[in-house]
């Protein structure tokens, strides 16, 4: 994102008396730029060029190396002597003491140091003080301390004679500039501070000084000075040959609507761009090239045009404009070599035939054999405006955003491609010499923008602000429009920078922001009465709240899992759970699935409470499982004509991967903690059934277990749930001891999975029918009936409920027991039966009746013997 | 020991002083009941001059009666009120003495929790709800369309690289992880499309739920990560009202002082856009090393803005008739900020100490 220095802000707009760049950055925000960071600034007192004199290593008590150095600081020196305690030596020579624990200098090189009385960014204050031994007056200062960026390791090195340190601003200083105890802080720029700002995609012209400079005056009132008010010399006509020949246009829109060229001849390319320039373009984040690159840039980030010099030299005329050929390849300045697509635009010369050899990526990348190297006398400058789809695609396709890109996909203005040749061959020539020829080339095929038409009080409706007609055409002309109005309907016309402007509602928010967010009253709508939540959602409230007062936890994991997850579940290779959806871009490869099942990602959730040294775990989560089946190519027809129709919708809804709702839980270690009255009891594959029991019963549907699970479930300690017309619902109970194993889960833990949405469905809407209490006294009747071991104690005890009728209030099983008293492949399991009818009590005799027919019942159903 | 005569008035009395003292010298309900034996057994004086009245003269007897008679009656009262204090005086003791210790430990069955952002997604919901907004809720995988196009995102524009996004194998199907809740506010839409313009009825829905963007996880990023937006469309809807809203939101969350402000900023399904913040609800803006707003006095909270017209007639809706809001927030933001939470790790991990500090509700 754009950095501003703001000394060069200034020169478009004179800051507000007292700016600071935190003042200047809350002024942007207020009209929607918002504020990145904020670099240079802050320092002041003695910050001046030293020249290490001696550099003497010392490891200190800590074992860490330090230099103990004596610095020439000019003015600042201390006498001749014996310096400060500890230092006290016979003699040194007129200097400074400095301890430095950098190792990137040394002796000869220049320096950058804050003497005591110096504050640093950050209110950092400079004092003398003893340290590693020594007496030291300040600090050797790194680009970090001084607020410059981070870009630099180590301590700056101005310059270093001897050529054994790296220089860390090359060619900032020259030779004249290198004088000890003179202030570092104009040549390091360091009384400037730079802005950096975040520019929303639809502002291409906030990436320049003179669209942040616009936006603050928008902000401020203060007077704008368009740099780009270039007085241009010479003229149009037959300058360099340029041919736009787009031969596939993309979405009907020509790639190419501007070429301005213009040679420069007998320039110095090996001529230095000035110190000031050099600072702002590092200043900006852009490193000093070359002169002819560095004012390309600089012009870059003043206007906001991009720009492109070629060495004249290399270039056969004419420079053709087009599309790529298919199999095409160029080689771009990072001497990346590109396979071309045909969608890319391209600038040709004619080495080798009309617009043969391809020379620069239109708007994204020149190519590397047409650049300007230091034995290049003569220069063709390049200002064009392409079409931003075009370099967005571009950009995209190849990976390369540029600093051209990044403005040419966000609009620059179509109006600008003139004055910034002007001006970056009026800077070449100022400092490498050259004649700009008279007569330039300019193919403008650039359609003006086209007028909005607005109702004057159109702003005013959608803000809910009384704006005055005044208003509202003042802050429209402020933003460059051209208005023509007649009395209540405005005829605007948007500046050439504002591509983005197209509609009545974006002069709205012109208009909206340039007065102000800040006066905008606080006015609450009144809804219609709404139906509250809906059944699914109160349904999964009460799921959540069941389970998390049953003693679960609930937590959120991540849908994303690996390929080897649903082996380690066991899941076979036929199973709707083996119909993932893959992701096409995973943030992890070894992660590239989305979860079929809920445990899937559980699983990572127990694991890491297992880690923290957590043994009793039970989590639950309420989320969605995704399935693939259903996914297919659905080319969605063209709606920018209108409304979606209902048939599309559904097309694309069908589209959809399957992604019912579900809530799963795993439980391992203890349910209940051993205590000082009791002893533990771990959860077993029983809590898992109750845990969907609560489920189902949160969800007001009734649905029927079968014995039997599959994997990842233990195959003979598991239960499947279905809805009574015969859908699948979820499964319970044990997990197989190999997936625990596998995935290094406690033994026996166990788990449940509930696919929510068809409980939902089937309870929406349902209205339960109260059964009046009777009144009546109860009967109860105990049975010890012995079966076969495998009899079901669920099937025994509907055979029970069946047999005794509509009186039998309740029947639970309490009590199930094996062993010798009964026999071998025999278990007796005792049922408690409540009988009570609706309207007297029931007499013995009847009581008796329906205690026979349950025995008969069971002995017959299951050859169930009474004990 | 002579024997006491039923007719020895003063024997019989000093008797009966002798028992009170027995008795009132009993201090456990054991030595009162010896006392009880002593002077009502068998071989108690009175329970011998008591039998002795048979045995006086027929013109006494009326006499020995009346004397012994009185002797018994004050004899079993003064029993009687000793039984009571003694037994009242074991019973607190035996309270007393029954005494636990409710300091210990008594559950030991493990204690659930919700996860917050669940929690705090309801809360927000609730708010809405108590308006008369719908909470609307759509698919996690959602179409191109929905997700983008639908919303205002040219395929070609810089914007709809501001978020990004995870595809669905193959890529030409155009499916995606969703990127906002955005998709539900144009799906909640169309569905309301034709009570809103047949009936009037406006149309005000909250879309909370799982979002999804190729971001890293470290302390400020997860890449599932969770929203709620609101979408009201009706006649007349200002940005007044959006900004009525969102200080009613703010002021459910973060009590009867909560203040928002917007600043101007670009999204491609409103215009104008805004940035909303929320004023620091910790300092109110007047500690300059406030950690929850770094001294800003604002807490950068969410989006908004005036829905924009090509939003609406993705769903039908005539924007010259209808005029729509739009706000979205981030819940794990929300969270962050109201609670404290310093380091979204702690949010996704799964590590159930982190849910249960926040316990039911929040």
């Amino acid at each position: 994102m754009p950095k501003i220095p703001l000394k060069w802000l200034q020169e478009s707009v004179d800051l507000v008396e007292g700016h600071t760049a935190d003042d200047v950055a809350a002024a942007l925000a207020k009209v929607g730029l918002e504020e990145e960071g904020i670099e240079g600034g802050g320092v002041s007192g003695p910050l001046v060029i030293g020249r290490v004199m001696t550099l003497v290593k010392e490891v200190a008590s800590n074992g860490k190396t330090v230099n103990y150095c004596r610095v020439d600081v000019g003015e600042h020196n201390d006498p001749a002597g014996p310096g400060h305690k500890p230092d006290n030596k016979e003699e040194y020579p007129a200097s400074k003491g400095i301890v430095c624990g950098a190792h990137n200098f040394h002796e000869g090189d220049f320096v950058v140091c804050i003497l005591p009385g110096g504050v640093l960014p950050g209110d950092f204050h400079i004092g003398g003080r003893k340290t590693y031994g020594h007496w030291s007056d300040g600090m050797i200062c790194s680009s970090k301390e001084l607020g410059l960026g981070e870009d630099h390791d180590g301590i700056i090195v101005l310059a270093s004679p001897s050529g054994e340190s790296q220089v860390t601003f090359p060619d900032l200083v020259s030779e004249a500039d290198l004088v000890p105890g003179a202030s570092a802080i104009s040549l390091l720029g360091l009384d400037e501070s730079t802005l950096e700002i975040n520019v929303t995609p639809d502002r291409g012209y906030s990436f320049s000084v003179r669209g942040v400079a616009r936006e603050y005056s928008h902000s401020t009132g203060q007077e704008f000075r368009d740099p780009a008010d270039v007085a241009v010399t010479g003229t149009a006509g037959d300058g360099f040959a340029v041919a736009i020949e787009d031969q596939a246009p993309v979405r009907d829109r020509v790639g190419c609507d501007r070429f301005v060229a213009r040679r420069l001849r007998g320039f110095d390319a090996t001529a230095e761009a000035p110190a000031w320039m050099k600072r702002r373009l590092d200043q900006a984040g852009m490193r000093p090239i070359s002169l002819a690159v560095d004012v390309t840039n600089y012009v870059m980030l003043e206007l906001g045009q991009p720009l492109h010099a070629y060495d004249l030299g290399t270039l056969t005329e004419p420079i053709v404009v087009r599309r790529a050929n298919a199999g095409e390849k160029l080689t771009t300045l990072d001497d990346a070599t590109r396979e071309l697509s045909t969608e890319d635009l391209l600038i040709t010369d004619s080495v080798g035939g009309h617009g043969a050899r391809p020379i620069g990526l239109a708007g994204v990348m020149g190519g590397a054999e047409t650049e300007v190297s230091d034995s290049t006398t003569d220069i063709l400058l390049e200002a064009a405006h392409f079409d931003p789809i075009t370099i967005a695609r571009t950009a995209r396709r190849h990976k390369l955003g540029s600093e051209a890109s990044r403005r040419f996909e966000r609009g620059v203005d179509t109006r600008l491609q003139v004055a910034a040749v002007e001006r970056a061959l009026g800077l070449m020539q100022e400092f490498g010499g050259g004649e700009i020829e008279d007569v330039y080339t300019d193919l403008d095929t650039v359609v003006a923008p086209q007028p909005i038409a607005m109702d004057i009080a159109f702003p005013s409706t959608i803000v809910g602000v009384e704006y005055s007609p005044d208003e509202v055409v003042a802050a429209l002309e402020e933003v460059g429009c051209v208005v023509d109005r007649d009395y209540e309907s405005l005829l605007v016309t948007p500046p050439t920078w504002r591509p983005d402007i197209e509609t009545p509602v974006n002069l709205v928010e012109e208009v909206a922001r340039l007065r102000g967010y800040d006066n905008l009253p606080s006015v609450l709508p009144v809804a219609p009465p709404g139906r509250g939540l809906t059944h699914g959602q109160r349904v999964r409230r009460a799921v959540a709240r069941t389970l998390a007062e049953s003693g679960m936890t609930e937590v959120l994991t991540y849908p994303f899992i690996a390929e080897s997850r649903l082996d380690e579940l066991g899941i076979p290779d036929v199973d709707p759970r083996r119909d993932v959806v893959r992701l096409a871009n995973p943030l992890s490869a070894e992660q590239p699935l989305m979860r079929t099942t809920m445990l899937a990602s559980l699983v990572d959730a127990v694991k890491v409470n297992l880690g923290r040294g957590e043994q009793d775990i039970a989590v639950y989560e309420l989320g969605r499982a995704y399935q693939a089946s259903s996914i297919g190519d659905v080319h969605v027809a063209d709606l920018s004509d209108g409304r979606i129709t209902p048939e599309e919708i559904t097309r694309l809804n069908e589209a959809l991967p399957g992604q019912k709702r579900r809530v799963g839980g795993i439980m391992a270690g203890n349910r209940v903690r051993a205590g000082w009255n009791g002893h533990a009891s771990a959860w077993g594959w029983a809590d898992a059934l109750a845990a969907v029991e609560r489920v189902v019963r949160a969800t007001g549907v009734e649905v029927t277990v079968t014995q039997g699970a599959r994997m990842p479930w233990h195959p003979g300690r598991g239960a499947t749930y279905w809805l009574h017309g015969g859908e699948f619902v979820g499964h319970a109970g044990e997990l197989h001891p190999k997936v625990c194993e596998t995935l290094g889960l406690p033994a026996r833990s166990v788990a449940f999975e509930v696919v929510l949405d068809p409980l939902i469905d089937e309870g929406e809407g349902a209205i339960s029918r109260a059964v009046p209490v009777s009144q009546q006294v109860v009967a109860k009747e105990d049975f010890a009936f012995v079966v076969a071991a495998d009899v079901a104690a669920g099937d025994l005890v509907a055979a029970v409920r069946a047999a005794g009728g509509d009186v039998v209030e309740d029947a639970t099983v309490f009590d199930v027991y094996e062993g010798e008293q009964i026999g071998e492949g025999l278990k007796s399991v005792a049922v408690n039966v409540r009988l009570r009818a609706a309207d007297h009590t029931l007499s013995g005799d009847e009581v008796l009746a329906v205690r026979e027919a349950i025995i008969a019942a069971a002995a017959e159903g299951f050859g169930a013997q009474l004990r | 020991m002579t024997e006491l005569s039923p007719l020895d008035a003063a024997g019989v009395d000093a008797a009966v002083e002798a028992a009170l003292v027995d008795i009132a010298a009993a201090s456990t309900l054991d030595e009162l009941k010896e006392a009880r034996l002593a002077h009502t057994g068998d071989k108690a004086p009175l329970t011998l001059a008591n039998r002795l009245i048979g045995s006086v003269e027929p013109q006494d007897k009326a006499t020995a009666g009346k004397t012994m008679g009185a002797a018994r009656g004050r004899l079993n009262k003064a029993l009687q009120a000793r039984q009571e204090v003694l037994e009242a005086e074991r019973d607190a003791r035996v309270l007393v003495e029954e005494t636990v210790d409710v300091t210990l430990p008594v559950n030991r069955a493990l204690v659930g929790a919700r996860h917050p952002l669940e929690s705090m997604q309801e809360r927000m919901c609730d708010t809405f709800v108590a308006m008369g907004w719908e909470v609307a809720e759509g698919p996690e995988m959602e179409a191109e369309w929905f997700n983008f196009d639908a919303l205002n995102f040219d395929p070609d524009h810089p914007a709809r690289e501001m978020q990004d996004t995870f595809f669905i194998d193959p890529p030409e199907a155009g499916l995606l992880l969703r990127t906002h809740t955005s998709p539900v506010q144009v799906r909640a839409a169309l569905e309301r499309r034709d009570a809103l313009v047949n009936e009037g009825r406006g149309i005000y829905v909250v879309c909370p739920g799982k979002t999804f963007r190729t971001d890293e996880l470290d302390a400020t990023h997860t890449p599932v990560f969770h929203q709620i937006e609101g979408l009201a469309v009706d006649k007349g809807l200002t940005m007044a009202h959006l900004k009525g809203t969102l200080d009613a939101f703010a002021r459910s969350l973060f009590g009867p002082e909560a203040v928002t402000r917007l600043r101007p900023s670009f999204f491609p399904f409103t215009e104008p856009s805004a940035e909303m913040d929320l004023r620091c609800f910790v300092c109110g803006g007047t500690d300059s090393g406030c950690r929850t707003c770094s001294g800003t006095g604002w807490i950068e909270w969410g989006g908004c803005g005036m829905t924009h017209p090509n939003v609406l007639r993705a769903a039908g809706i005539d924007p010259d008739e209808y005029t729509a809001f739009a706000f979205g927030m981030g819940i794990e933001r929300t969270l962050m900020f109201r609670h404290g939470v310093k380091d979204m790790r702690d949010m996704v991990e799964g590590d159930i100490r982190f849910s249960q500090q926040f316990g039911m509700e929040i």
